[in-house]
């Protein structure tokens, strides 16, 4: 590892192909991620986010999906590179996906055990009593109390949140350098989702693992998150550290996204929302794609898209106000 | 606070009984269909074992004896307790024999197009695209066959023999698992578990062997249950049509046909085959769907 980086996507551009004309999903994306680090993905629904994540993972729905252009450079190989057969080594080994379901993430008619331990056999050569012991010690790791008797039991008798532990303990089971959570938290309720992030974050000093989590829950990437990557469009509009963004907001979508929080302190009738609806990804204006809602419009934002400047170092934004 | 302490004192009554494996199976078989399972065992047994329970050789002819009544009847004896056809035959051996026919074609057609149609099931719902479209429309050239037509056409081709049947009867049977296991593939495929197994990094096989298959062996073991009673009255129809296994081997259909010559003065020829379809073709179906609700996972616990 040369740059200390454990993924770099570099100019990701992933396009569906339909019979209404090409939807730029990700529309030349790129960000980069330091061991141990934790990214968060925020934005609308349907900005882009969880093809972002799909797309690393080269699991693009097809053939509609294609990754047209960029890199992602994983542990110093590209990952767009790579046949099908080896990235099915990568995939649950070294790159791990946490979806957003607990509840329709396990197989209904498998144990628990069984489910665990897939990964570890699939993708390491132990035998039965080692992939056994291996199944307990993960799912101890994710506390799941007297993992003999529940390594036996159906998904249908563990509630919401032990299923989610579960599908980490799956994910986790064959130590991958990098993790993606595609909201996991956002079928929990809020107590649990405390627990599940605190979980995570734990796990993830213990191994120095890398995380992507996609959330629209800033309270999440308040506590989980180091660095902050803001979706509009299939573009990220905005990215910095997490303090550096809450502090100090450029781009007028992430100011607009943090207004839209209610503040414990100011008593409010009406919550803050931002006009309009974001625009269909197959019919994009030619300016910056956020023009038409953002508030301190000017007359350049309709031409050209604004290019990237640095606000200081590790902060940086994609927006006419600020170059 | 009483109600919190009834409330645990309820969900320790339920574990109890969740570990009572017990009470379990006792629940179980209180609401099993005991009269179908009951019929169908006799059906297997005497397929098994026929040629060691039947009084008489089902074969044998005996002019001294033909068109007995039942034993209550006038003139019936308990020595021929069903009584004799035409050719003197007793019918309760030709009964028994009948039915190792009937289980004979009936299993292996049954395990034979379950299989063929699971297969296609698979390969079409996961894989999709144009092996989908394919596979579909060659399930749906063999829907659209009417079923009955063609299979006197077959067997007119083919000729009469048992081996034929099953033949004709795999043929015109595994489009119906096909189609239906589909759509239960589609179904389950879409699930995140399935995601996540790929994500994980399982083969497509493996995919479809160990993640879809089994979600779907609930249905496909409904399905057979029911299609044994359709194999059967197939089986039978064809014979009865004389197309079927050919005599003197008693196939139920052909005792039919052979009674209706004699339905006025000897009703009992094609009585007792008949009825011995209905019972067995009613307890596959009531069998059936017994087993749809007890096979599904949120069902076993209760």
């Amino acid at each position: 590892m040369i740059s200390g980086n454990v993924i770099e996507v570099k100019d990701l551009k992933t396009y569906f192909f339909t019979s209404r004309g090409v939807v730029k999903a990700v529309d030349g994306v790129s960000f980069r991620l330091k061991e141990g680090e934790t990214l968060g993905l925020v934005g609308e629904s349907g900005c882009g986010k969880s093809i972002t994540c799909l797309s690393i993972l080269r699991l693009v729905p097809r053939p509609a999906g294609r990754i047209v252009s960029g890199e992602i450079i994983f542990d110093g190989e590209n990952l767009l590179s790579k046949s099908e057969k080896e990235m099915r080594h990568i995939r649950g080994r070294r790159i791990s996906m946490i979806l957003q379901d607990p509840m329709t993430s396990l197989n209904p008619v498998l144990t628990i055990g069984d489910q665990v331990a897939e990964p570890v056999r699939i993708h390491q050569n132990l035998d039965k009593i080692m992939v056994r012991e291996k199944v307990k010690e993960m799912l101890r790791l994710v506390r799941i109390p007297s993992p003999e008797v529940r390594m036996r039991e159906y998904p249908h008798q563990m509630s919401g949140g032990m299923r989610q532990r579960i599908v980490g303990a799956m994910v986790l089971s064959c130590q991958p350098q990098l993790l993606i959570a595609d909201e996991p938290t956002t079928s929990l309720d809020v107590t649990i989702q405390a627990q599940f992030l605190r979980l995570l974050k734990e796990i993830q000093q213990q191994s120095n693992l890398s995380m992507i989590i996609v959330t629209h829950d800033f309270g999440i990437v308040a506590k989980v998150c180091d660095r902050l990557a803001v979706m509009y469009a299939g573009k990220i509009v905005e990215s910095a550290d997490v303090r550096d963004l809450f502090n100090n907001p450029i781009h007028p979508y992430t100011k607009a996204l943090l207004n839209s929080l209610p503040k414990m302190e100011v008593k409010v009738d009406k919550l803050f929302s931002i006009e309009g609806q974001p625009p269909e990804l197959h019919d994009l204006p030619p300016g910056c794609s956020f023009a038409p809602r953002c508030s301190e419009e000017k007359e350049i934002c309709k031409k050209a898209y604004p290019p990237q400047s640095v606000v200081k170092d590790g902060h940086n934004v994609c927006c006419w106000l600020h170059t | 606070m009483a109600d919190l302490e009834r409330s645990q004192r309820v969900t320790n009554i339920s574990w109890l009984a969740k570990r009572n494996s017990v009470s379990k199976i006792r629940t179980a078989m209180r609401k099993a269909p005991w009269v179908s399972v009951v019929i169908l065992i006799v059906f297997l047994v005497c397929g098994l074992f026929g040629t060691f329970i039947m009084p008489h050789d089902p074969l044998k002819t005996n002019f001294t004896e033909t068109l007995n009544p039942p034993f209550w009847q006038e003139g019936g004896s308990l020595r021929y307790f069903l009584g004799t056809d035409y050719m003197g035959r007793d019918i309760l051996s030709r009964l028994i024999q009948g039915a190792g026919i009937s289980m004979q074609v009936g299993f292996i057609v049954i395990t034979l197009a379950g299989i063929l149609g699971t297969v296609v099931a698979l390969l079409s719902g996961y894989l999709g695209g144009w092996v989908d479209t394919i596979l579909m429309r060659i399930t749906d050239t063999f829907l659209s066959m009417p079923y009955l037509m063609i299979a006197i056409a077959l067997a007119a081709v083919l000729g009469p023999s048992k081996n034929n049947i099953i033949l004709i009867l795999v043929i015109l049977g595994w489009a119906g698992y096909a189609r239906v296991l589909r759509g239960e593939v589609l179904r389950v495929k879409e699930g995140d578990f399935v995601r996540l197994a790929i994500v994980a990094g399982c083969s497509k096989t493996r995919i479809m062997l160990r993640h879809i298959f089994p979600n779907i062996v609930n249905t496909l073991v409904v399905l057979a249950t029911l299609q044994l009673g359709i194999v059967i009255i197939m089986e039978s129809s064809l014979s009865f049509l004389g197309l079927g296994v050919p005599p003197p081997e008693p196939a139920w259909g052909s005792m039919c046909a052979d009674g209706r010559l004699h339905i006025f003065n000897a009703w009992w020829i094609c009585f007792w085959p008949g009825l011995v379809i209905l019972l067995v073709v009613l307890s596959a179906n009531l069998l059936g769907d017994w087993l749809r609700v007890r096979l599904d996972p949120k069902f076993r616990q209760l």
